[in-house]
């Protein structure tokens, strides 16, 4: 023992001694984690929140001021929207927008704004992020709001003279509201 | 289907979507493509070999790679399609074991991939929280860190089991929109910690910093609070800018659409937000007119990986492989069937089988230059069991477009060739 230079007694004390500092570490360390106290992050300010709080719900929450009229749909969608969708929404190459009521339950359902979209209000929340393709975000909400106007028109939900803002947009009852369940599965035996 | 197309590369790739994008060009970058003979020496014993290199890539005569693709019915490939490719499957037929090298993982997104600087991206957290804040990655990469194999599957994988017929396909072609990484982040109980959630937070409101601004809701149960993932890592590195760099959502077992990539914002709520992506699309359209909404869990899955479409085999013993997985938790057995079905035998399963991940099986086969139909069935463990294509068109019809999972199908036919087919 004593050839190394070390006494048991030392040895001991250096032991509770490492003992009392482990204890002290996971002491620390697990009160810093209950509290919640990691300092990473920072506070959002208003100012940010409301520049990125980009979304608009189901019930129009997020919808913006401003508004957009049937009329002024036709230039927009004719200038913005129809290399895409076609002249009159249903003729593609990408998705069709118009029509295909009443075919869902058909061999070859048409899913449309008109036919399957559940909520008016997201038709904003999705084209004001992601359309047009080409320039996604570049949109004005009037543009926005009247290109809403004109696929609701053209899918024969609103009349021509509707104008669409952060008040009617969440009164239209869109055809396919009810048309979806929750999940059902496991559902084949 | 390429004639020469031998490799793409990624550098590229970036370096054409960035000067694209600082062009503010609306098309959107076309993958290069270049062919590069390797040469090797007569005999590596008598020259000497290559010096280390900072960043290692595959033998030059390792040509898998990923196919791309657009919507059902699309072709598939790098050719004149291109241009309508809006997402590339990975070369199961090509892998070993159950990771996805991360060059290899499925591609899907919704308007090009975006190239972000880690050091200008931020993730907020808002809404039903104490303390909304702003994170950078460097942020998150000092909190508690978690590491967990999981796949992760498009819903729209297997879309073309839809279609009344059978079409020539691979199981890339049929089944490449699935992959397995390792994934590296931080826990989303741990941020909601952090931030202070509220009780009442039901929903969260995931959304993505690309063209699309891909934006998911997602419920705030006890599963997800526990699994979910802000991951920064993939195999080890950063993920790719494919998979969401710098950061992405990870639930494990749920559809891919829902794992949102390039992460800014998650906004917690009481209600789902309703959007596009789970509404108009990624909802599942019955018989009956009716739509599965929040669909979100992928079921159990298998698919014989070889032999498999428009491979060739020869006769004698072989050794049948696949891939298993499924979003409810392990998977407890794979059967095989070589005669369509008829009987079933056990496959072995590899170590480690993990939930949420793909697990790999075989069985040895001795082919004798007969007919036969190959099939694996998944069983997970809730019990439930993989459907026969029938079963599942039966209750759900031809017109889902996602979430298919029923028995895959090969044919063998007695010259050795392989297809598929619907049996």
């Amino acid at each position: 023992m004593d050839e190394y230079g070390i006494s048991m007694r030392r040895l001991l004390l250096i032991g509770i001694g490492t003992c009392i500092l482990g204890l002290t570490c996971i002491f620390t360390v697990s009160s810093a984690e209950e509290n919640g106290t990691w300092q990473v992050g920072r506070a959002a300010t208003k100012d940010e929140i409301k520049a990125w709080n980009i979304d608009v719900s189901s019930t129009g929450e997020g919808l913006p001021a401003g508004q957009g009229t049937v009329k002024q749909g036709v230039q927009v969608f004719a200038a913005k929207c129809a290399m895409c969708h076609g002249p009159t929404g249903t003729e593609g190459p990408k998705d069709k927008l118009v029509g295909g009521r009443n075919t869902l339950a058909s061999p070859k359902p048409v899913r449309t704004v008109g036919s399957y979209w559940p909520y008016a209000p997201t038709l904003y929340d999705y084209i004001n992020r992601a359309m047009p393709f080409n320039a996604p975000g570049s949109l004005t909400p009037e543009e926005i709001y009247s290109v809403i106007a004109w696929l609701l028109f053209k899918n024969e939900i609103v009349p021509e003279d509707a104008v669409m803002d952060a008040k009617s947009l969440p009164q239209v009852q869109m055809p396919n509201r009810d048309g979806f369940i929750p999940d059902q599965r496991p559902d084949v035996p | 289907m390429d004639g020469g197309l031998r490799h793409i590369s990624r550098r590229r790739f970036l370096v054409q979507s960035a000067t694209l994008t600082a062009l503010g060009t609306a098309a959107l970058a076309l993958p290069n493509v270049s062919a590069e003979e390797p040469k090797a020496p007569d005999n590596p014993m008598r020259v000497p070999g290559a010096l280390p290199r900072p960043y290692g890539e595959r033998a030059p005569f390792e040509q898998q790679m990923r196919l791309g693709g657009g919507g059902p019915g699309a072709p598939h490939g790098w050719g004149a399609n291109a241009p309508n490719n809006f997402n590339s499957l990975t070369p199961l037929q090509d892998l070993h074991g159950v990771i996805t090298p991360s060059s290899l993982h499925f591609e899907r997104h919704h308007n090009g991939v975006p190239l972000i600087d880690p050091a200008r991206h931020r993730l907020m957290i808002h809404g039903l929280v104490e303390r909304p804040m702003v994170f950078t990655r460097e942020d998150l990469e000092r909190l508690p860190d978690v590491s967990r194999l999981a796949f992760v599957e498009c819903s729209g994988n297997t879309w073309d089991g839809w279609r009344n017929e059978p079409g020539d396909f691979t199981v890339q072609d049929t089944h490449g929109l699935t992959s397995t990484s390792e994934w590296t982040g931080v826990k989303l109980s741990t941020l909601l910690d952090v931030v202070g959630a509220r009780r009442e937070a039901s929903w969260m409101l995931a959304e993505g910093s690309d063209a699309a601004g891909l934006d998911r809701s997602v419920p705030l149960t006890n599963d997800v609070i526990e699994e979910a993932i802000i991951c920064y890592g993939q195999n080890g590195e950063a993920l790719r800018p494919e998979q969401g760099y710098p950061l992405r959502l990870l639930l494990p077992g749920f559809e891919g659409n829902i794992n949102v990539k390039w992460l800014r914002r998650l906004k917690l709520g009481t209600e789902p937000f309703m959007t596009r992506w789970e509404t108009a699309k990624y909802t599942d359209l019955l018989p009956n007119g009716k739509a599965y909404q929040f669909s979100l869990v992928m079921d159990a899955k298998s698919v014989i990986t070889n032999p498999s479409g428009k491979q060739q085999i020869q006769p004698g013993l072989q050794e049948i492989r696949g891939l298993a997985w499924t979003g409810r938790g392990k998977v407890t057995k794979v059967e095989v069937s070589a005669d369509g079905g008829r009987t079933w035998q056990a496959a072995e399963l590899q170590d480690p089988v993990l939930a949420k991940c793909h697990t790999r099986f075989r069985l040895p086969w001795r082919w004798k230059g007969q007919e036969a139909i190959l099939q694996s069935r998944c069983i997970d463990e809730t019990g439930y069991v993989q459907p026969t294509r029938e079963a599942l068109v039966k209750v759900r019809g031809t017109n889902s477009t996602y979430h298919y999972n029923g028995i895959q199908s090969w044919k063998v036919e007695r010259d050795g060739r392989v297809r598929n087919i619907y049996a």
